[in-house]
């Protein structure tokens, strides 16, 4: 038997050698397959270059995001004392604002998108898995949910327990997990019919295996465009949050305020408003591309 | 004959269907999928089970290994009763029972490697196993079933029908389980490929003195893989025979039908033929007819088929057939 065995391990790791056997690691290919689609690579580096700037900029720049510059309220773009993306009519140094504003909507975004969506999967694929009176009473949830007004909610949150950043993230979350549960409960739906589910059954896979071993990377796919949806929204509801002073507080900025901020005196000062709304219409896309990107890469069918 | 290994007694299977557009108090009416099916199958041995399309082959394959739960009747697996046995039985009986399904891409998940489908038996079942000692049966497995070796890193569809087929047959075989159960694996093959296919079933048989339910509706390639073959329509046994004396003298008219639908490969001889053409259509398994459930379609219903159901009984040739009439 250990005579055998050896050999067994011994064929093997000579199979393993010979580069004409070697399987390609299906990761790899993955790799491979994103890195050559041009849209999503340049939108990688951008927002590459976005987040490092907003992670390091403000440190390496000469103004800070609260001081005025008396000699230069709304001012326009300028190299005139570093002022590259002028100055607001507090005269505040506007890329440093827009670099800290990123700091907070990226880090809301993330973290808010990444809560939401790994919620979501987890209760869609359950509900829909399960199935019967356990889905009716999961998805009646869901529907609750939509009809609880968040803004009272989040008002009332914000009242109790003070201001703080990680509040946002809580409550952007809770409110934003139930369209990502509806998405994946009818995928799992579809996907809980298919004969290779079935043929799990017949092995003996345990049920959650079957869930988090074939239906959670089948739903791969859609739940990468998803989520490549949700970051905008999130950014913008803490925007909206921000705007009516439940999220981060003046002179602390976000991109959501920085724009309210630009809309109010876009026709005399329109680079208040510009070069926030760039940024952010910049890293929305880039969000967009990458799942593209990420989806086509990681579809195994599509090579 | 040899050890028993399956046996089956009066098994019934039964779902719950809705009317659409019924109001939600009204109580769903039971679809009878299965009526009361029984066989033995002895280890090594091959049953195959013929039948129309909808007359619960496929949903009596399930409820032997319970994938859909049986409502009335016995399931015994080397002497240890199945029907409502708990999950903990099912799991230990599952090593020794695989299934292998009509589709042969759709049973494998799309995002798993052939490696990882092929060994995920091994993973359920003996986790004591190394990721290398996986690999290394899964490498085995492979050879045995025809698929090279270098092929273990690629996806399902990256393989034509007859090889997905084979990556399914390996899947049941890893385990080296006593029965497999065969789904009509060949209907969604080319005739060509079929061949194959059904040879490489007989010698694995062979080689690992496997037991076989095979399911199809082919008549020919039942006839050539089976040793005893059961005869179902609308969820009932008609007639369980061996081989020879089912397709030499079919005792039962709906497997006398069922023969004679079969084309001769000479034109001549085939436009010749008397074909007994059935009337009508399947009637509905949620009301099946009263007595024996053939007679809207026999050519020799008698009104004593509308009241009395026949009873399962064994002719003299050995058959066992339901039929008031056969001798």
């Amino acid at each position: 038997m250990t005579a055998k065995r050896t050999t067994l391990s011994d064929t093997l790791s000579a199979a393993l050698d010979n580069p004409s056997v070697r399987g390609r690691s299906p990761w790899r290919d993955a790799r491979e397959r994103f890195f050559r689609n041009k849209a999503a690579v340049a939108s990688l580096v951008l927002l590459a270059l976005i987040t490092l700037a907003c992670v390091f900029g403000p440190m390496l720049l000469p103004h800070s995001y609260e001081d005025t510059d008396w000699d230069a309220m709304s001012l326009g773009p300028t190299l005139v004392n570093w002022h590259l993306f002028g100055t607001d009519e507090l005269g505040r140094d506007l890329l440093v604002r827009c670099l800290i504003g990123g700091r907070i909507s990226l880090t809301v975004g993330v973290l808010a998108t990444l809560a939401s969506v790994t919620l979501g999967i987890a209760w869609g694929a359950t509900a829909g898995f399960i199935g019967g009176k356990v889905d009716t009473v999961m998805m009646r949830i869901v529907d609750m949910m939509y009809a609880v007004p968040y803004l009272l909610i989040a008002i009332l949150m914000v009242t109790l327990l003070g201001r703080e950043f990680y509040l946002v993230v809580l409550t952007i979350t809770v409110f934003s997990w139930m369209d990502m549960a509806r998405v994946v409960r009818g995928q799992t739906l579809a996907i809980k019919s298919r004969e290779y589910i079935e043929a799990a059954h017949a092995i003996g896979v345990s049920t959650p295996a079957i869930i988090f071993r074939h239906i959670v990377p089948n739903l791969l796919g859609i739940v990468v465009i998803y989520t490549t949806v949700t970051v905008p929204g999130v950014i913008l509801t803490e925007s909206v949050l921000s705007f009516l002073g439940l999220g981060v507080q003046e002179p602390m900025t976000s991109w959501g305020v920085l724009i309210e901020d630009g809309t109010g005196v876009m026709e005399s000062t329109p680079w208040i408003l510009l070069f926030p709304a760039l940024l952010l219409s910049l890293t929305l896309y880039s969000a967009n591309y990458i799942g593209d990107g990420l989806r086509d890469a990681l579809d195994p069918k599509d090579r | 004959m040899a050890e028993k290994l399956l046996s089956v007694r009066g098994l019934r299977v039964e779902f719950k269907v809705r009317q659409p557009g019924a109001w939600p108090w009204v109580p769903p009416r039971t679809l009878k999928a299965v009526g009361g099916v029984s066989f033995e199958l002895a280890a090594g041995e091959t049953l195959g089970i013929v039948g129309e399309s909808g007359c619960g082959k496929s949903t009596l394959a399930r409820g032997i290994l319970g994938l859909v739960p049986a409502a009335a009747g016995e399931i015994v697996w080397m002497g240890k009763q199945l029907a409502g046995a708990s999950a903990s039985t099912w799991h230990a009986v599952r090593r020794d029972m695989q299934m292998i399904f009509q589709d042969p891409l759709a049973s494998l998940d799309p995002r798993m490697t052939v490696a990882r489908i092929i060994g995920e038996p091994l993973k359920v079942h003996r986790p004591e196993l190394s990721d290398a000692e996986v690999l290394a049966r899964v490498r085995a497995m492979m050879v045995k079933v025809g698929l090279r070796e270098d092929m273990i890193n690629r996806y399902p569809h990256e393989f034509s029908g007859g090889q997905c087929q084979r990556i399914g047959i390996a899947r049941a075989l890893i385990l080296e389980p006593r029965l497999i159960i065969c789904d009509e694996p060949v209907s969604a093959l080319d005739v060509s490929i079929q061949a194959q296919i059904v040879n490489l079933l007989k010698s694995l048989q062979r080689e690992m003195g496997l037991a076989l339910i095979f399911i199809a509706h082919d008549l020919a390639v039942v006839k050539h893989i089976s040793d005893r073959v059961l005869v179902m329509y609308l969820g009932r046994e008609m007639e369980l025979a061996g081989k020879d004396t089912l397709y030499r003298t079919p005792s039962h008219p709906y497997t006398r039908a069922l023969l004679s639908a079969i084309p001769i490969p000479d034109p001549r001889l085939e436009r010749g033929k008397q074909v007994a053409i059935l009337q009508g259509d399947l009637p509905s398994p949620i009301s099946p007819p009263s007595g024996c459930v053939f007679r809207t379609r026999c050519p020799q219903a008698e009104a004593r088929c509308a009241d009395e159901q026949p009873a399962w009984r064994q002719l003299a040739s050995g058959a066992h057939c339901a039929c008031h009439y056969a001798a």
